[in-house]
């Protein structure tokens, strides 16, 4: 091929799939954090729309939102913790650490279905008032997004057992990090708007 | 056991609905017993239902999309039908019911289901082939991303015969939207298929623009990009900005109508207005992100048919950002109304009216691009002439809407309709029907008939004047938009008018079908040799058409903005190379279609609350969706054997031919 033929010289047929899927799936992750906003958004619109129910101060139990926040926030260190021994191809370690990031995860679960139970047995559930359906409807997403998370970690070390550390694992567990840390972030918006502004 | 669905779901009373249903199901099994004659099954599963080949999703987006057409123009046509006799107390033929159902599925049908997938078609067939790229940057989403534009459109077409639409408007603003006043199917059909088809279109957004940022060929930088992918970048950017708002909106109306919350509900602590606020965050962006690639498509077809390079390039792309910035602060205007006081309507305002200064910016360039050009006036030309004259008058309608004052005068009346048909039709459908006449051959490899394509435009464009144009007299003389029925005696003439208009616009659909028709009858004659048929400037003119699998057999290093004409020029274009390699494509598969076979049951067992099928096809999408993780072997290669003898084939086509300095746009270098 002479030097003066238009292509290129090196060219890459396969393209680099494993930082698009990264960058691909960061920028899924822009879009899912809109839904956020426009959550929180409506939110701060109807926080105050009680109609005549209960309001936060009276219902939300700091102490215990407190414990949640930390399950989180710790799940989100094993999650990191365990990114590091992939990255070692330590492939043992990396599942010992997914198991602790899922057993936090679903403690966290746990302990926002007892928050859920507990509210609409005081009569408080979604449908009394405004306030209270964005309440559960923002919070419930987090939480639903959580539980997604859960279930993409057991499909993500049964791939690991089965395939073993390789590019697409790799690829794989990067983007649920992404995801983890981002549910985490999510969280700290959360706790500070929507449970601890009320004891301000 | 099948939730609220019972055998009085179909409307067997309404003669209309069941002689369309007999025409649709007659239709339908003579489309499915001549595929079975044939014995296309196969084929069509193989080479298209499965296929992630960014140009037949593209092609099977536009199908779809022109199909949807005749779908939303039948309801078109039968408002101005009923709107030309309901006048002076009689009560036209559509019950009211029916008429505000024709009327929400007009708009949701257009918006969502022509527009769009116009869009998407244009962007998938062209974005990849303009920056020498061999697919997008996720095949199988793409594929994903069209099923799920399709069950949509299915779902608003099903709802037409079992259960009812919405009858709110386009938007289905609460509190009507709600349950207390919409207790039917209606507008639970309108959620999921929105949610559904909003859900693809986000897929596709993120798809493209991880394809235009990452995958453009060696050399090209950003501003070496042709404009109409600088549009389409911008699009999609928009895309992933506001579609997640149109999700949670609608997820949030869902929430009252299912769970019986109260987000814009009259009771409880309810604000409807804050559902009108959110659904035109997304719904103004929204009309950019369809008219943006159309102004793209503008810009290729002009400079090609000047034969001149695109004037002012750099401003194009400047423009189009800041209309892209700029389509976040203007929504307040669809509801001046609110009475969100002087100070913030007047921000808003303000806002509007600067959109057009960028908007005007491109109109001048395209202008300029004609001066002192050899304009031919081929058909695509002639659409964008028709686009620049009408477009403008619809521009200066808005910014005439964009005035408080004015607005509190004409808001909801028929004005405002007349203006943003006025931009969709004017801009939107005349550049996606000038989009596909252009790139066709470069599809499927045979030019669209010239004389059919013309008096398509011609019948648009004159039944657009003639149809759009007393609407705006009536909306100065106080006519509402949406209304069954009227009894001042001064509107009749101009609704007759406007009624004729609307089948000379049909016309034109059918001028349109017989210019495919006759094209594929005569695609022999039109055969596309070099791949280049309209002496084009950018990358895609410079592969075969129908470009072949793999694009192009070698990435193009690009040194220039307009590659394919400066190769043209210095002579490198069309020099065959001594040598292939292997290339890797992505493997079809059904799990898209599947998938949307499980999306379409999950969102029919919603609407009607069958739960045990809506957890079970749930399921059944989610374990389709992981099971494709389980699979490895995604791709497949394309010896370098099997791309020479391709490759060979073209170049023998092409030299016996055409003799070579035929290739060489000579007669129009320094044409100004």
């Amino acid at each position: 091929m002479s030097a003066s033929l238009p292509y290129a010289v090196h060219e890459t047929a396969g393209h680099d799939n494993a930082s698009m899927t990264t960058v691909g799936f960061w920028i899924y992750l822009m879009s899912d954090c809109l839904i956020f906003a426009v959550l929180f958004a409506t939110f701060g619109v109807l926080v105050h729309s009680t109609a005549g129910g209960p309001d936060g101060k009276g219902l939300f139990e700091l102490p215990f939102v407190l414990g949640e926040t930390m399950l989180l926030l710790v799940s989100s260190f094993t999650f990191g913790a365990g990114m590091l021994s992939a990255q070692a191809g330590r492939k043992k370690q990396l599942l010992a650490w997914l198991a602790v990031t899922f057993v936090l995860g679903l403690a966290f679960i746990a302990m926002e279905l007892h928050e859920f139970s507990t509210l609409i047995h005081e009569g408080a559930g979604p449908s009394k008032s405004a306030f209270l359906s964005s309440f559960f409807t923002l919070v419930g997403t987090h939480g639903l997004h959580v539980t997604c998370g859960l279930a993409w970690l057991i499909v993500m070390a049964h791939q690991v057992v089965r395939f073993g550390l390789d590019g697409i694992a790799l690829r794989r567990l990067a983007c649920l990090s992404l995801f983890w840390h981002f549910l985490d972030l999510i969280w700290i918006c959360v706790f500070t708007f929507v449970y601890l502004r009320e004891f301000l | 056991m099948i939730g609220k669905l019972t055998l009085g779901a179909i409307p067997f009373h309404e003669p209309i609905i069941m002689g369309t249903l007999m025409v649709v199901l007659l239709g339908g099994i003579a489309l499915l017993g001549a595929i079975t004659y044939f014995g296309k099954w196969q084929y069509l599963w193989t080479e298209w239902f499965t296929s992630v080949d960014h140009k037949r999703i593209g092609v099977m987006y536009i199908i779809l999309a022109l199909i949807m057409l005749v779908r939303g123009f039948a309801d078109a046509i039968m408002m101005r039908a009923q709107q030309a006799v309901a006048a002076n107390g009689a009560a036209g033929y559509l019950p009211p019911h029916h008429y505000d159902q024709i009327f929400t599925a007009h708009g949701v049908i257009m918006i969502f289901f022509v527009a769009t997938p116009l869009i998407l078609g244009l962007m998938n067939v062209i974005v990849p082939l303009q920056i020498g790229a061999r697919d997008v940057a996720f095949p199988f989403l793409n594929q994903l991303s069209f099923w799920l534009s399709v069950v949509g459109a299915v779902l608003v077409m099903l709802s037409m015969f079992v259960g009812d639409f919405a009858a709110t408007g386009w938007v289905a603003y609460p509190p009507l939207s709600e349950l207390g006043y919409s207790p039917t199917v209606g507008v639970d059909y309108y959620i999921w298929s929105l949610q559904v088809s909003g859900l693809g279109t986000l897929l596709t957004g993120v798809n493209l623009v991880v394809t235009i940022l990452r995958m453009r060929a060696p050399g090209m930088d950003l501003m070496k990009m042709p404009v109409f992918t600088w549009t389409a970048l911008i699009t999609n950017m928009l895309i992933i900005a506001v579609f997640p708002v149109l999700t949670a909106t609608l997820a949030l109306l869902t929430a009252d109508r299912y769970l019986g919350m109260h987000f814009f509900t009259n009771e409880l602590g309810g604000n409807a207005m804050m559902y009108i606020n959110l659904i035109w965050v997304w719904g103004h962006p929204e009309v950019y992100i369809l008219i943006l690639p159309c102004f793209g498509a503008f810009s290729e077809i002009i400079a090609t048919f000047s034969g001149k390079p695109l004037f002012g390039y750099k401003s194009m792309v400047y423009a189009t950002s800041s209309i892209g910035v700029l389509s976040f602060f203007v929504w307040l205007h669809h509801f001046f109304t609110m009475g969100s006081g002087a100070n913030v309507n007047a921000f808003f305002g303000i806002m509007t009216s600067i959109i057009s200064i960028p908007t005007g910016v491109k109109l001048f360039n395209w202008l300029f691009t004609m001066y002192r050009g050899r304009i031919r006036y081929h058909s695509s030309t002639l659409w964008t002439v028709g686009f620049m004259v009408t477009f403008a008058v619809g521009g200066m309608t808005g910014v005439l809407l964009a005035v408080p004052g004015a607005d509190f005068v004409l808001h909801n009346s028929l004005f405002l309709v007349a203006h943003f048909h006025n931009v969709i039709i004017g801009g939107v459908v005349f550049g996606s029907l000038a989009a596909i006449t252009f790139w066709f051959p470069k599809v499927f490899g045979f030019t669209l008939n010239e004389f059919w394509g013309k008096v398509s435009f011609w019948c648009w464009q004159i039944g657009f004047y003639l149809a759009f144009m007393p609407l705006y007299v009536l909306g100065f003389d106080g006519m509402t938009r949406r209304m069954n029925h009227y009894s001042n005696p001064d509107w009749h003439p101009w609704l007759i008018v406007a009624l004729c208009g609307a089948v000379v616009i049909g016309a034109g659909i059918v001028a349109m079908g017989i210019q495919f028709a006759v094209s594929i009858r005569d695609r022999h004659a039109h055969r596309d040799i070099t791949g280049d048929p309209w002496n084009g400037r950018s990358l895609e003119w410079a592969t075969s058409s129908p470009a072949p699998l793999y694009n192009f057999a070698h990435i193009p290093q690009i040194t220039s903005l307009e590659q394919h004409w400066d190769d043209k020029v210095s002579g490198r274009a069309y020099s065959q190379p001594d040598q292939y390699e292997d290339i890797h494509m992505p493997r079809n598969t059904g799990a898209g279609i599947i998938l949307s076979g499980f999306s379409f049951a999950l969102c029919f067992s919603l609407v009607w609350h069958i739960w045990p099928l809506a957890v079970a096809s749930l399921i059944g999408a989610i374990a389709t969706f992981i099971v494709r993780t389980y699979d490895r072997d995604v791709d497949y290669v394309i010896p370098a054997s099997e791309v020479a003898r391709i490759e060979r084939d073209r170049y023998v086509r092409l030299w016996t031919t055409v003799s070579s300095p035929d290739l060489r746009p000579i007669h129009f270098e320094k044409a100004a």
